[in-house]
Formats: structure tokens, C-alpha cells, sequence
């Protein structure tokens, strides 16, 4: 039997999921004050403060600001954010105070499914009153994705994930598109950057929908269209993710496996 | 006043059938040994209170305690869902359960509006999300200074709030430190409170500013040595993220659930008996 020729990803020495967490975490800049979920967020937040953005200021929605744990937390109060952060305060001060304060920059989110003006759906798969899969809630998104000044969402790509019309609306992205997130009084600028394993989708100036501005290195057009549950708009700047430099990978390596050793799995990826 | 009383005598006391009961704790701090108790001694149409449904909701729903539960987030953090939870919600078993569901920022605030002896809560919240059109206690006010519209939700109230702590000292105060999530605010914004804690001790050599719960504003404080697991109290054990993933497994099906809550909590006498047959019956598995 003959072997199955290789794509050109698995000739490469990354997986898809690392050039996704790289990628994600090259957009937090050194400095920011970031709102972190738990999961691959914290995963791409982590990354960032260990390599380029050392004075990148993480805040867990459990109380922990700027932590900096030295290894991936599973559950989002783990002890290890508590004992190297700055201070901890109660949830409620960490939303009324530092989110709703207005002084988040980023609010880095995951999410189950995206629609293709980034709203974001973690509460049910079909009807709310018998829905098909009930999933875990909002959590803290729907205040982080209106209240920081812009959101960065990471999740992998699938027509599952990446719907035309969401079921339900957890959290606000730019709602019908256009100017309809300023039109609602929401504050902040809502998603700017959808980081996949495929690639980046940014949100057109004007309509708002979700085009695909960046590709990761081995992944075709046409695989992003079909992991994509609507009509995907490709970017004529169109532009090849840079190649995870190998200081970066070693680091995401070495966190992930110090992570392992602690938890006895890879941490946060539930 | 607190009266140092084992946790058995202090949930026959305090937390009656159809209570409106929160067991908090955010990851850290979860007073499993008191949901424990309170499912064995066979509480009934409990509304559940808790911003992060875990383990302990899970089986409290499970062995249908609650009628209904206002939360935020319910998972099994770092592993999936809550299957008993979700057989609830999909499938009504063991019975229908009624949900009001919020944003953490809501329930946070909810809290703090019920530690206030205030009616509601007040926040910019909820804008843009489908939650309002699912929960008819999300309104919207209008700011009578400036004129912008704000989220508005009931406080909680409730009933009974439960929380584990580190310690205590012989008067009651409870001295608790580490990720405090919302539990001062729920414990103040309850008409009674049992707070569970690994130990007692002559002093609790505080620093002024610490995050003590005075005695007197609290109505049992219960020693429980290990009260929180699987999830943990800082200083003095660390989460058991095997069991977090064992529980995945456990709670998957309707039979096997029932027959695990029979032999480990059922048919034990307290959390001590509980962590002996667990530690069996992990080594079984192992």
C-alpha cells in the first residue's frame, strides 16, 4: 500500500495548533493589559509574557491580577495564579473595578461557535428551552467582549464552529455588522482579530464580516473556505503567517510540557 | 454569633427543603463536604445559587436536590461538561430543573447588590447578548442623571450561603486568603451561613487588611479538615485534577452515577468516610 503523500503542513515541525497559539500570542504587545480566559487564551497569553511581552499584565476573572504562573493553569483559579500575582481581589472587584473601570486593553477570548461578524455563542447548540447541547455559559464574556478596548478570539476552524447565524448570542462581536456595535452604546471596538488554526480573520473596516486576512503556512484558500460555514471573503493583501521562530516554540514546548508534568495532562485546553 | 457545631448538626439546623442556598467558591474553596451532607441528608426543590456550577452541583442536581439553579458558568473546569447538569437541562432527569442564567459580571453583582440590602443590581451589562431575551429578570434602567441605559438584575438573596475557609479561631471569625471569588459577598447577602474550615486555632494572626468573616456575622462555622476537595485550600492542599477528570467519566452515565453517590456519599457517614472509600475505590480504577 502506498503512503499517503504528506501535506505541506506536516512536512513543517509545528503543529497546526502551535502556529495558532504563536500567532495569537504575537498580537498581545508588551505592556497590555489583558483580561484572560482560560484555555487556549491563557495558552497564547502565557506565551507572549515568556518570550516577546514580559510586561504584559494578565487578569483572571478568579481575582489574580498580574499573574504569572509558571505553568498553564487548568481551571481558572488555579493556586499558582494567586501566589505570583500582584494582588488578588474578590470577582466582583475584577469586573466593576478593573473591567467595567475601563481598564482592560485586550480581552482575549475562546469560544464554541463564531458568527461571521464575531458575535460569539458558549451557551446552547439549538433552541434555548431544549436545546440540543447545552454548553457551559457565558462566564465572563459578555462584559469582557463589549468593555475592553478591543478582543482577540481564538478558537479552531470548522463549519461547526463557524456559523453564518449563531443560535444564540453569548457575547457581543459586531452584532448585524456595520456601525450596529456602536449603534447598541457598546464601548469597546469588539473583536479585531479571530485567530484560527487555518489562519486570521479580521473584520472589514466597513461591513464588519469576518474576512480572511492571514493564512498559516501550508493551509490553502480553499481549506479555510470550507472550514468555514459561510461565503469567506479572502483579502486581496491576503498575507502568509511568518513561521513560529524557533525561540518561540522551544518556549510554548517547554510550557506545555512543565504544564503536563504538573497537571498529569496538557492544562487548559477543556 | 458562630457556634463551632460539626457540619452534620449545623445543615440539619440551618438549610431547610426548598431553600434558596449558594455554596460558593470560585475553582478554590469549594465546600463539597457540606454539599455532601446536605444530599445526604435528602434536601428537596433547593433553589441553587453558584456563579461556576461544578462537581458538587453536578451531584446535587444529579440526586435531585435542586429545583432550580441561577448560575453564570456550569462546567467541569479544564475537562468539559457537567453530564448531570446537562441530562437536566437536555433531558429533565432526574426531574425538570429551571435555570436563570447571567453573566459572571451579573451574578458578581447580584451579590454585592444583596450584601447592600439593595433590590437590584446595577451594571453596564448584557448589551448585545440573547441572555435578556432567556431571562426575563435581566432589565434595562435608564440612569436618572445622565440617561444611559444600564443593566439591571434582582440581588440574591440567599437563604443559606455555604462556604469553605481556611481557618477559624475559637470565637468564629474566619480568616480565608488566596482566589476569594465571591463568597464574603454571598455569605453577607445571606439570612444564615455555615462556613466549613480546616481547622480551628487560638489565633488567626491576621494582617489588618486581611479577609476576615467576623464571628459574630456568621451562624456555624464547622472544622472540616480536606472540606474542599477535589478542589483545594491554599496553604493547605492542592487541587486533585485526576479526580476532576475521573468525575467525567463517573457522571457520563445515569446508573453508574447513582451507584458511585450511593457507595461514597450515601452510605457514608461524613467527608472523612468519603475520602477513605474514594481512596478505594481509586485504587480499584488504578
Amino acid at each position: 500500500m502506498m503512503a499517503t503523500p504528506k501535506t505541506i503542513a506536516e512536512t513543517l515541525d509545528f503543529t497546526a495548533t502551535e502556529i495558532m497559539t504563536v500567532a495569537a500570542s504575537r498580537l498581545l504587545k508588551n505592556g497590555t493589559v489583558c483580561f484572560v480566559g482560560i484555555g487556549l487564551p491563557s495558552t497564547a497569553a502565557n506565551l507572549a509574557r515568556l518570550t516577546h511581552a514580559p510586561d504584559v499584565v494578565l487578569i483572571y476573572e478568579s481575582g489574580p491580577i498580574g499573574a504569572k504562573p509558571t505553568v498553564l493553569p487548568l481551571s481558572i483559579g488555579d493556586g499558582d495564579l494567586a501566589l505570583t500575582a500582584d494582588t488578588v481581589v474578590g470577582t466582583p472587584e475584577i469586573f466593576r473595578y478593573w473591567l467595567q473601570g475601563g481598564r482592560i486593553d485586550v480581552g482575549f477570548l475562546g469560544a464554541a461557535q463564531v458568527d461571521r461578524f464575531a458575535n460569539i455563542n458558549t451557551t446552547v447548540i439549538g433552541p434555548y428551552d431544549a436545546p440540543k447541547v447545552r454548553l457551559p455559559g457565558a462566564g465572563g464574556a459578555p462584559e469582557i467582549a463589549s468593555q475592553a478596548k478591543e478582543v482577540f478570539i481564538v478558537l479552531k476552524q470548522s463549519p461547526k464552529a463557524f456559523v453564518a447565524k449563531l443560535p444564540f448570542v453569548t457575547s457581543a462581536g459586531h452584532l448585524d455588522g456595520g456601525d450596529a456595535r456602536a449603534r447598541a452604546g457598546i464601548p469597546g471596538a469588539g473583536p479585531t482579530a479571530v485567530i484560527t488554526d487555518l489562519g486570521i480573520l479580521t473584520p472589514d473596516p466597513v461591513t464588519k464580516e469576518l474576512t480572511l486576512t492571514g493564512i498559516h503556512p501550508g493551509v490553502t484558500v480553499e481549506q479555510a473556505k470550507a472550514a468555514t460555514g459561510w461565503d469567506l471573503t479572502i483579502s486581496p493583501e491576503l498575507k502568509t503567517t511568518e513561521i513560529p521562530d524557533a525561540g518561540a516554540l522551544a518556549a510554548l514546548r517547554d510550557l506545555q510540557a512543565r504544564t503536563a508534568a504538573a497537571h498529569g495532562q496538557t492544562g487548559g485546553e477543556g | 454569633m458562630a457556634k463551632i457545631t460539626p457540619l452534620r448538626e449545623a445543615v440539619a439546623s440551618l438549610v431547610r427543603d426548598g431553600d434558596t442556598v449558594a455554596l460558593e467558591g470560585f475553582t478554590h474553596l469549594i465546600p463539597h463536604a457540606a454539599g455532601h451532607e446536605i444530599i445526604r441528608q435528602g434536601r428537596r426543590g433547593l433553589t441553587l445559587v453558584r456563579m461556576t456550577p461544578d462537581l458538587i452541583y453536578d451531584q446535587m442536581i444529579g440526586m435531585g436536590c435542586a429545583a432550580k439553579l441561577i448560575f453564570s458558568w456550569g462546567g467541569n473546569p479544564g475537562v468539559g461538561s457537567l453530564h448531570r447538569f446537562r441530562d437536566a437541562v437536555e433531558q429533565g432527569w432526574p426531574h425538570r430543573l429551571e435555570i436563570e442564567e447571567h453573566s459572571h459580571a451579573g451574578m458578581a453583582n447580584a451579590y454585592v447588590a444583596g450584601a447592600s440590602n439593595l433590590p437590584f443590581a446595577l451594571l453596564r451589562g448584557y448589551t448585545g447578548s440573547d441572555l435578556p431575551k432567556v431571562n426575563p429578570n435581566i432589565r434595562f434602567v435608564e440612569c436618572p442623571f445622565t440617561g444611559e441605559t444600564l443593566a439591571a438584575i434582582p440581588s440574591v438573596r440567599p437563604d443559606v450561603t455555604v462556604i469553605h475557609a481556611q481557618k477559624a479561631d475559637r470565637r468564629g471569625n474566619v480568616l480565608l486568603w488566596g482566589i476569594l471569588g465571591v463568597q464574603k459577598e454571598a455569605v453577607l447577602a445571606a439570612k444564615r451561613s455555615i462556613v466549613t474550615v480546616e481547622e480551628v486555632v487560638d489565633d488567626l494572626d491576621a494582617p489588618p487588611n486581611a479577609c476576615v468573616l467576623p464571628g459574630w456575622a456568621l451562624s456555624a462555622v464547622c472544622p472540616v479538615r480536606g472540606g474542599a476537595f477535589p478542589s483545594y485550600a491554599q496553604g493547605y492542599s492542592e487541587r486533585d485534577n485526576r479526580f476532576y477528570k475521573a468525575w467525567d467519566a463517573i457522571a457520563r452515565s445515569r446508573e453508574e452515577f447513582r451507584a458511585w453517590m450511593q457507595r461514597h456519599v450515601l452510605d457514608t457517614d461524613d467527608f472523612a468516610g468519603f475520602r477513605r472509600v474514594l481512596a478505594e475505590s481509586m485504587k480499584e480504577v488504578a
